[in-house]
């Protein structure tokens, strides 16, 4: 009997449900906007895992997951550029990226 | 076959879990903002580890390429250029208490309900394969069915970079 079953979905489904909830705590939780980024890139890697283990035990073809997590992080890369990018404006405008404080639209 | 090899590879498969666990946990628990960009960087190296068990060592490199090569440094890049750490929370001691636990609920149901609906859930056996996953797979798909997103996400990622350029260096001027 194996300890770990890693020919079976229930493992990998179960870290990826560890991270999505690690994600929505630090989402929570953090003040900051990078410390929410980083939060948010962990819901990416959850989807991602979850993606790849769906489609290794009960789809057909191997190749789909793989190329749609190929999109996932091209897409996350993307994301975290812009995101960096607004950030760094937000710090230049308010000297500061604690979400407590962005409080003001008017530019 | 070796004889334990089974169990050797159950234990790297561990030893890849609880290195993905303790980086999402230093990623959102730590102070320090330099410490998460760690966390989420060790968190990508086991996902890696998971993707190689999942038969694709290809998405294990690419795992480590984009994620440890690109946005974790480009975060550490955001950290350099802002002032990111944590601020002493200025609300009284009983409210930060309320939120604190609001936040482990909700991430610990939601844990503890998909992990209990995916372990105990009634899978199906692994299919056979049709097609290999391979690299050369990858690449073929790439380049027939999959040949239209593949384009769009190279357009993406240009306006994501003309983009970004466009928006950091904006109001640089006003000092």
């Amino acid at each position: 009997m194996n300890p770990l079953p890693y020919d079976r979905p229930g493992v990998f489904l179960a870290m990826a449900a560890f991270l999505f909830a690690a994600g929505i705590y630090g989402l929570i939780r953090r003040r900051t906007l990078i410390g929410m980024l980083i939060s948010g890139e962990l819901i990416f890697s959850a989807a991602s895992l979850n993606f790849m283990a769906v489609n290794r035990f009960t789809a057909p073809a191997p190749v789909t997951g793989q190329v749609f997590v190929l999109f996932v992080m091209g897409l996350a890369a993307a994301e975290v550029a812009i995101a960096l990018s607004i950030i760094i404006a937000v710090y230049r405008n308010y000297r500061s990226i604690h979400s407590k404080e962005l409080s003001e639209l008017k530019g | 076959m070796i004889p334990g090899a089974s169990y050797l590879a159950a234990g790297i498969f561990g030893c890849f879990l609880l290195v993905a666990a303790a980086g999402a946990l230093l990623a959102v628990l730590s102070t320090r903002i330099i410490r998460s960009v760690t966390g989420l960087a060790l968190c990508s190296i086991g996902l890696a580890g998971l993707y190689y068990f999942l038969h694709s060592p290809f998405l294990a490199l690419m795992e480590i390429l984009i994620y440890v090569g690109a946005v974790c440094v480009t975060i550490i890049f955001g950290v350099m250029l802002s002032e990111p750490d944590e601020p002493v929370p200025q609300e009284k001691r009983s409210r930060e208490l309320v939120w604190g636990a609001a936040a482990l609920l909700v991430s610990t149901a939601l844990f503890l309900g998909v992990a209990h609906l995916s372990l105990t859930g009634a899978w199906p056996a692994p299919a056979a394969s049709a097609a290999d996953g391979s690299l050369r797979a990858i690449g073929v798909a790439l380049l027939t069915t999959y040949s239209l997103p593949f384009e769009l996400i190279s357009l993406v990622l240009l306006v994501a970079i003309l983009g970004a350029l466009a928006i950091a260096r904006g109001g640089r001027s006003k000092g």
